[in-house]
């Protein structure tokens, strides 16, 4: 056990699951980079920002392929690799650039398995960077986890911290079906202890990173960071809360969100997609489905507006979520009275 | 006057404790206390723990508020005779406070070094060591699904004039996962192995639980390694066994299907803390975690049964040996350590479970260093 | 060129399949009785046979919308096609995939595709998969002219070149994208874009099998031996619509009846065989009945072929969640 970035903890997970499984190969632009350069240094980047630096090193040309700009052909490659034997790990870069290759993941792995009668495997994972935060704009800080989740056939991760990220990118990586695995590219240098041996997390189970008996927030990926910190002032002023990091979006595990709230009665979602349709509308109607009786309060969904990722430092962080508007929102569900008399 | 005012400060538990929370007082300020009165819980993320009074006096101040989380070290309250005057204390607090500082705190009691690993045979062990002293080294060995950790109230303590060792027995912790044949007697070469790797010819042994039974086989295969026995609800001594815990411990993948199975190993159910859980969830998404508690348990328990009887080992002992158990012990029942030779010390501990040396840390802490001073 | 009596047996045989299968089709989707739509391979038999000769099920193939030949090419049996699509749950797909869906991954097909331009990237994918394995085997890329124009192709051109793939890609040329005719559609030649991407490039009568067979096996044997993709450029023609129901408009009065009389590879094919006494007449004859018995058995089974159950809805989306 020793601190390990969230990038080095996503490194060591792809290079474990390679030493152990011969048919787990990496696919993506500049994975190692230099390829064809004037320098002669293959292995120049490891990915844009250094996430699978030495790979190409260690596995060489057999097991890590540097790709053209040329996301359909790559993505569709990798997809069509999963699907006659070997398990690739594909790189997408930014996730806003499956706008060139949403065809051969939403028509055609995550469909192979259904609409070929459950004969498909697809054992394929496609890593993206999502988020914003870092200036990149409108066409490089999306969190487009709901566009991925809307699609049957997908499996959704969203990790939260370092430890999580190499649990579950293990996990990816040794499922059976297509895994899209995001990673907020505000969170690389994040450090924690992590496990040096392998080990994987199951998809579809929540992890409750704080209990309480108030308010359950629920928060994804980056935003269960913020949760914890409003959660952890708000326990000062005796208000406590659960903080649910559902960890994948598709499966989601919905009765540990509704076993929260039947405790709770109040629930606050924090999202960084979008607003519309995204997944805090998708848990707030599951709730509201599954558990209107439980609710003493309204529920309250934390995100950004619902416009493009602005580029400017100011409007960003107007746009992001924080966990001063988490504390808020908990406060008002905390302060909420109804005021007609119950039925 | 100074001399007679006591500073109460917040206490190091475990070698991994940096910080801690007062969960709750136990006496309100101005009350006397006895020297070992439990005079504040205090809780921190692995467990909570009765805070004893390390002198008999009246409660002057109460610094600490409940719910407060401050640094190993810090100031709590303030013990001191009535004839100390508040001036006095006032100045005390002044200068202790200014002399405080947490990083100061936490590198004094950095002489504990982290856990290192250590290659026995063809197995890698997590080692962790405490204390030096001429005095006879010390061996713990946790049971099944334990580690090193379990003995966290206990190492420091007892490592003030001796060497201390506790390491993860195979398929457990930071260690290798390959449990060979799983057995106490398979165990027991690893433990003397490491010994040797150590340079220890000769060590006392405490065991809990299985490792209870690591160390009869210990003795047994390797009587001139062990100096005395302090066997803390050992296994070997009987045949039955709390299946639901053993079955439940390799099945259950989440927390609230761990809590209740963590149940059992207590007797007061609120030291099962989250940190524990997850400590526990983490080591078993390792790969090979279930595998080796698998096989440990299919070679130790089979068909519901504990498969060794090292009662005889135990009898034929020819050194100090003493047993230590929970009276409310719901995974292996103390009616165990009936029918002994005499010469065998057992000390049965009123409302504890199955891990006496958390739940009870001051009493085993005091029978050991009884027994092997 | 010789070619081994049973293969021409088997060729012959696999397009006798295709025909009827298609023939046979054209009838029944008029009944209504199939539903959604079906795209007919009639009059192009001799390209996917001719291809697939060369193939074994090691190899990989990726198809189109118009995919039943290439299906029954690579081995896949007519009964459980013909139930797909009719939609029942003894269909190849268990009736959840239909006509556009058709696949057997244990045979090497990777399925029709109704994503024009679908297959390319996929076959680099599985070129990759037979690199890496060191399997032996190639991957071969089925598309259309219209497909000839979409992005995934011409990537999928290019990166089979960067990575130097087992792939080739057959370009089946048969003049119309849906409604628009080729001539309309593509810029400049299939040849040159070859070229342009320095890739090999052979071209043949696709109604002509042993043309195909010739080039083909040129090409295959090129992809083989780890010398890089190529594309083999077939032209043929379609002999009915786009899909079932396309009045062709937009074709002039004639050219499908010329294209039966004068480019029917079935008709071609035998006399061919027989001219030179290759092949019996009788051993043909004997061939297109067993067929006609394999096709009235296929359609019979499938019409009384049970149907999917309310619980295959939500079955088989992953495989596990």
């Amino acid at each position: 056990m020793s601190k390990k970035s969230f990038r080095q903890a996503i490194n060591e997970a792809l290079r474990q699951e390679m030493q152990r499984d011969p048919r787990v190969v990496l696919i993506g632009e500049d994975i190692a980079g230099g390829q064809g350069g004037t320098a002669g240094i293959v292995d120049a980047w490891g990915g844009v920002l250094g996430v699978t630096k030495g790979l190409y090193t260690e596995f060489g040309a057999e097991r890590v392929f540097d790709t053209p700009i040329s996301e359909a052909s790559y993505i569709g490659a990798a997809v069509g690799a999963a699907a006659t034997g070997l398990r690739p790990v594909a790189e997408l870069m930014f996730v806003d650039f499956v706008g060139s290759c949403l065809d051969q993941i939403m028509n055609q792995a995550a469909k192979f398995r259904y609409m070929f009668g459950g004969k498909a495997r697809t054992p394929l994972v496609i890593r993206a960077m999502y988020g914003a935060g870092f200036n990149a704009a409108a066409q490089h800080s999306q969190a487009l986890y709901p566009l991925f989740t809307h699609i049957p056939g997908l499996k959704v991760v969203v990790p939260s911290s370092p430890y999580e990220a190499k649990g579950l990118l293990i996990e990816a990586i040794r499922d059976d079906d297509p895994v899209i695995f995001l990673e907020n590219k505000v969170m690389y240098d994040d450090e924690e202890d992590v496990p040096d041996e392998p080990y994987s997390i199951p998809f579809g189970e929540a992890n409750l990173t704080r209990e309480g008996d108030d308010v359950t927030i629920v928060a994804f990926g980056r935003m269960v960071n913020f949760a914890n910190e409003a959660a952890d002032r708000l326990e000062k002023d005796g208000i406590s809360c659960t903080v649910i990091d559902p960890r994948t979006t598709s499966p989601l595990d919905a009765a540990t969100i509704l076993e929260c709230v039947e405790d709770t009665g109040r629930l606050v979602i924090v999202d960084e997609s979008s607003p519309r349709c995204n997944m805090a509308t998708d848990v707030a109607a599951l709730v509201a489905e599954e558990a209107f009786d439980a609710l003493k309060a309204p529920i309250r969904r934390v995100g950004p507006p619902h416009t493009p990722v602005p580029f400017a430092t100011v409007l960003e962080k107007l746009y992001l979520p924080d966990a001063a508007r988490i504390e808020s929102a908990v406060r008002s569900v905390m302060a909420y009275k109804k005021t007609k008399q119950d039925a | 006057m100074t001399d007679l005012i006591t500073p109460i400060t917040m206490p190091k538990f475990g070698l991994a404790m940096t910080e801690g929370k007062i969960a709750g007082w136990n006496i309100a300020p101005g009350a006397h206390v006895d020297a070992g009165q439990e005079i504040a819980d205090i809780e921190t993320t692995k467990i909570t723990n009765g805070y004893e009074s390390p002198a008999a006096g009246t409660l002057r101040r109460q610094i600490a508020e409940e719910g407060e989380t401050l640094p190993v070290g810090a100031l709590l309250g303030i013990l001191a005779e009535p004839a100390v005057s508040d001036a006095e204390i006032d100045a005390f607090i002044a200068k202790f406070q200014a002399d405080f500082s947490s990083d100061s705190a936490t590198t004094t009691q950095a002489e504990h070094a982290d856990p290192f690993m250590v290659n026995v045979g063809d197995l890698t062990l997590r080692v962790q060591e405490a204390g030096q002293g001429a005095e006879t080294p010390l061996l713990f060995i946790h049971g099944f699904g334990g580690d090193l950790s379990n003995w966290m109230l206990n190492q420091t303590t007892l490592s003030a004039t001796r060497r201390t060792i506790a390491f993860d027995l195979p398929g457990h912790g930071g260690s290798s996962k390959n449990v060979g044949e799983g057995k106490p007697a398979t165990f027991a070469v690893t433990a003397a192995a490491l010994l040797d790797k150590l340079d220890i010819s000769k060590a006392h042994v405490v065991g809990h639980s299985l490792g209870g039974a690591i160390a009869l086989e210990l003795a047994k295969a390797f009587p001139q390694k062990v100096a005395s026995l302090s066997l803390i609800a050992p296994a070997g001594l009987g045949r039955d066994i709390n299946m639901a815990f053993i079955d439940g411990f390799i099945t259950a993948d989440r927390r609230k299907t761990l809590e209740p199975v963590l149940n059992y190993l207590v007797h007061d159910k609120t030291l099962i803390s989250r940190k524990m859980i997850e400590d526990i969830i983490r080591f078993k998404r390792l790969d090979g975690a279930v595998l080796g508690l698998q096989n440990i348990a299919a070679a130790c328990f089979p068909n519901g049964q504990q498969a060794d009887d090292l009662r005889p080992v135990l009898v034929s002992f020819d050194g100090p040996a003493q047993i230590i158990w929970g009276a409310d012990d719901e995974i292996l029942s103390p009616n165990s350590a009936k029918d002994l030779p005499a010469t065998i010390k057992v000390t049965l501990l009123p409302q504890t479970g199955h891990m006496p040396q958390l739940e009870k840390a001051a009493d085993v802490n005091a029978a050991i260093t009884a027994f092997i001073d | 060129m010789q070619i081994a009596h049973d293969i021409l047996l088997r060729s012959y045989r696999s397009m006798r399949t295709i025909r009827d299968f298609e023939e046979r089709l054209h009838v029944e989707f008029a009944t209504g009785e199939i539903p959604g739509f079906v795209h007919l391979y009639c009059g192009e038999e001799a390209s996917a046979v001719g291809v697939c000769a060369h193939l074994s099920e090691t190899d990989t193939i990726a198809s189109t919308h118009r995919g039943h030949g290439h299906c029954i090419a690579k081995g896949v049996g007519v009964d459980g096609m013909m139930a797909e699509i009719y939609g029942r749950k003894s269909g190849v797909c268990h009736g959840k995939g239909g006509s556009m869906h058709i696949a057997d991954l244990s045979l090497g097909m990777l399925g029709a595709n109704g994503i024009v331009g679908g297959g390319p990237p996929l076959i680099c994918g599985a070129a990759l998969s037979h690199k890496v394995l060191k399997d032996g085997g190639v991957a071969v890329a089925f598309y259309g002219d219209g497909a000839s124009n979409e992005g995934t192709t011409l990537e999928s051109l290019n990166l089979a070149m960067v990575w130097q793939l087992p792939a080739v890609f057959v370009c089946e040329d048969n003049g119309y994208g849906e409604a628009t005719g080729a001539s309309y559609a593509c810029a400049g030649t299939q040849k040159a874009r070859a070229a342009g991407f320095g890739m090999p490039y052979f071209d043949c009568d696709g109604t002509d099998f042993f043309a195909v067979y010739e080039a083909a096996g040129q090409a295959i044997a090129h992809a083989r031996a780890g010398n890089g993709p190529v594309m083999l450029h077939v032209n043929l023609a379609r002999w009915y619509g786009h899909f079932e129901g396309d009045a062709m408009t937009y074709r002039v009065n004639g050219e499908v009846a010329r294209e039966r009389a004068e480019h029917d590879c079935l008709k071609n094919f035998r006399q061919r065989v027989t001219e030179v006494s290759l092949l019996e007449p009788s051993a043909l004859d004997e061939i297109d009945t067993s067929v006609k018995d394999e096709i009235e058995a296929a359609v019979k089974a499938a019409k009384s072929a049970p149907l999917p159950e309310p619980a295959d809805l939500e079955a088989d989306v992953y495989v596990s969640y």
